[in-house]
């Protein structure tokens, strides 16, 4: 992603994070260009070194798989003072980070209308694709899209389907789906065209609880199947959160 | 009360300057699209900068008010009426009880603002007021404002003064007629051909009709990537112009998602958003370059502006 205006900035960031502007309001850290473990772990050490920075200006930042887009006011602080203050900030990112995750478990009825087709597709049964979907920790590398999207990596390969070819107009919140080899929860209801395996009662973005968002980047996620009567009483409490 | 919706309009939702602080758990920063026009409207009116009011789109709404209140209204020209008479607008004007405010024919820009001194009672929802319809969140009960709606005035006008013979000057905000947007180079501005580039700046696109306030989509020629390489989602804001796959650019506007994996050509200058936001669909635009530190300048001059303004407004309210 280097271009010639972004050398042109001059200031250089320690332990080589790159930057470049995202126009006048926003600065974009990067780390690399792959979705990796030891990326994501350097990510989420910039993100504690972020999280108590009293630069005045910064309005707030938003971790991805490689980088981190900083926003801030370009009235208090320009791009040049900002990387002069981030180059400081950026030598206290510590070895000994201590990356310790939180671990959810997304309860998941296994109803989806397109499992069938999951398990066609990748010649296995029903039951196999369950098994292979519940096995994995997964981990929660951004969330963006939509209020509580998580993107989450670590999908087995074995389920990996392509996107259905005339996208669904409406996917109901908590759907459970898979879109190439990513797999994802729909935290309300929109158009889409994963293939949709299951459904989840669990509410991943909800204005009530003190964090709205269920996940936060850095989570490791694992599903777990249940019935119908589970996830129905599940549901009931979840809406009564 | 306060104001009750006779009519609702195209499209008419509360919004205030946005919702910030929320981006990294996926959640749209939405406001005002003009956000210019929101700042001199409650400027005009000595109310806070981030007071919520009501955006309207095109076709503006008909509310009768219950109370009496001074109001602005800014932005787009939509024919602005009270009772029939044409209202003027960018000057606090007081309405009174019983008194309907209407819209006409669009003349200029496409979003116009009501401002209500004191602001409109309505609750904030992750630190706004802003409506994102998409996720239901936010302003009048997480939707557009429909027939029937009653919104309380925080604070009923109660004053003295009934007549206010002074007007902003109209230079402050920009022409709606012009049709240059100015734009910084993108993070991948280097991916595409040189062709592309060239055609970028050249060309006058034309706003799809299949635009509103999440994206513009832009058509003429398809833009062209030289190494199509993958890429991996990152954040995207307000002007981010995206190119997806078909080549046809789309400008992300106020209720954007907040990451993107679609490779960003250019970025619009903040400076000229409300001008980008003034545009409707079958309008056509022109990209001109600058570079941050001009696009940064130019949003401290109309800072200073605002400022300036804002003294000799108080002035005229002692």
């Amino acid at each position: 992603m280097g271009g010639s205006h972004k050398q042109s900035l001059g200031i250089d960031l320690p332990n080589s994070i790159r930057h470049y502007p995202l126009g006048d309001q926003a600065i974009v850290l990067s780390f690399g260009d792959v979705i990796s473990e030891a990326i994501h772990i350097r990510v989420r050490k910039v993100i504690t070194c972020l999280e108590n920075w009293p630069q005045a200006g910064v309005i707030e930042y938003v971790p991805a798989y490689t980088t981190i887009t900083i926003y801030y006011d370009p009235l208090i602080v320009s791009y040049q003072e900002l990387l002069a203050a981030l180059q400081i900030t950026l030598q206290n990112i510590s070895d000994d980070f201590n990356y310790r995750s939180a671990k959810k478990e997304i309860p998941v009825y296994y109803n989806g209308d397109d499992l069938a087709y999951v398990a066609q597709y990748n010649g296995l049964t029903e039951e196999e694709v369950i098994r292979i979907h519940c096995a994995p920790e997964y981990r929660v590398y951004m969330i963006g899209f939509v209020p509580g999207f998580p993107y989450l990596g670590g999908m087995d390969n074995r389920i990996a389907t392509p996107r259905k070819e005339v996208p669904r107009l409406r996917i109901e919140a908590g759907a459970v789906g898979i879109a190439g080899q990513q797999t994802g929860v729909y935290p309300m209801s929109t158009p889409g065209g994963w293939q949709i395996i299951g459904h989840t009662p669990l509410q991943l973005f909800n204005l009530n609880r003190e964090n709205p968002s269920l996940l936060d980047v850095g989570d490791l996620v694992c599903f777990a199947p249940i019935g119908y009567e589970e996830f129905m009483q599940l549901k009931t409490e979840a809406n009564g959160y | 009360m306060g104001i009750k919706i006779i009519k609702a309009g195209l499209l008419s939702t509360i919004q205030d300057l946005g919702r910030y602080g929320l981006q990294r758990y996926g959640m749209a920063v939405s406001g005002a699209m003009d956000s210019y026009a929101l700042l001199l409207g409650n400027s005009i009116l000595g109310n806070a900068d981030n007071e919520a009011a009501i955006e309207c789109t095109l076709l503006g709404p008909t509310i009768y008010f219950e109370q009496p209140q001074l109001i602005a209204v800014t932005g787009a020209d939509l024919s602005p009426k009270v009772d029939g008479q044409p209202l003027p607008m960018w000057k606090p004007v007081l309405i009174e009880a019983g008194s309907l405010l209407s819209f006409g024919r669009p003349n200029s820009g496409c979003r116009a603002y009501i401002c209500f001194r004191g602001g409109l009672d309505i609750p904030e929802v992750l630190g706004s007021r802003s409506t994102y319809s998409k996720g239901q969140i936010g302003g009048f009960q997480g939707r557009a404002l429909k027939e029937q709606d009653r919104i309380a005035f925080n604070n009923p006008y109660d004053g003295e003064q009934t007549q206010f013979p002074w007007r902003i000057d109209p230079a402050l905000y920009p022409d709606l007629s012009a049709g240059v947007i100015r734009v910084m180079d993108g993070p991948q501005w280097d991916q595409f051909e040189s062709d592309s580039l060239q055609s970028f700046f050249a060309d006058v696109f034309t706003i799809s009709k299949n635009s509103d306030r999440m994206g513009y989509r832009l058509q003429l020629r398809p833009l062209q990537l030289s190494k199509r390489k993958e890429l991996l989602s990152t954040a995207v804001t307000f002007g981010s112009i995206q190119v997806p796959p078909d080549g046809n650019p789309i400008i992300l506007m106020a209720d954007h998602p907040t990451t993107g994996g679609y490779p960003v050509i250019a970025q619009v200058a903040t400076v000229d958003l409300p001008l980008l936001a003034q545009k409707g669909a079958q309008e056509s635009i022109r990209f001109e370059r600058i570079e941050l530190d001009e696009a940064q300048n130019l949003l401290k001059q109309r800072y200073i502006q605002l400022i300036i303004l804002k003294r000799a407004i108080a002035l005229k309210y002692e």
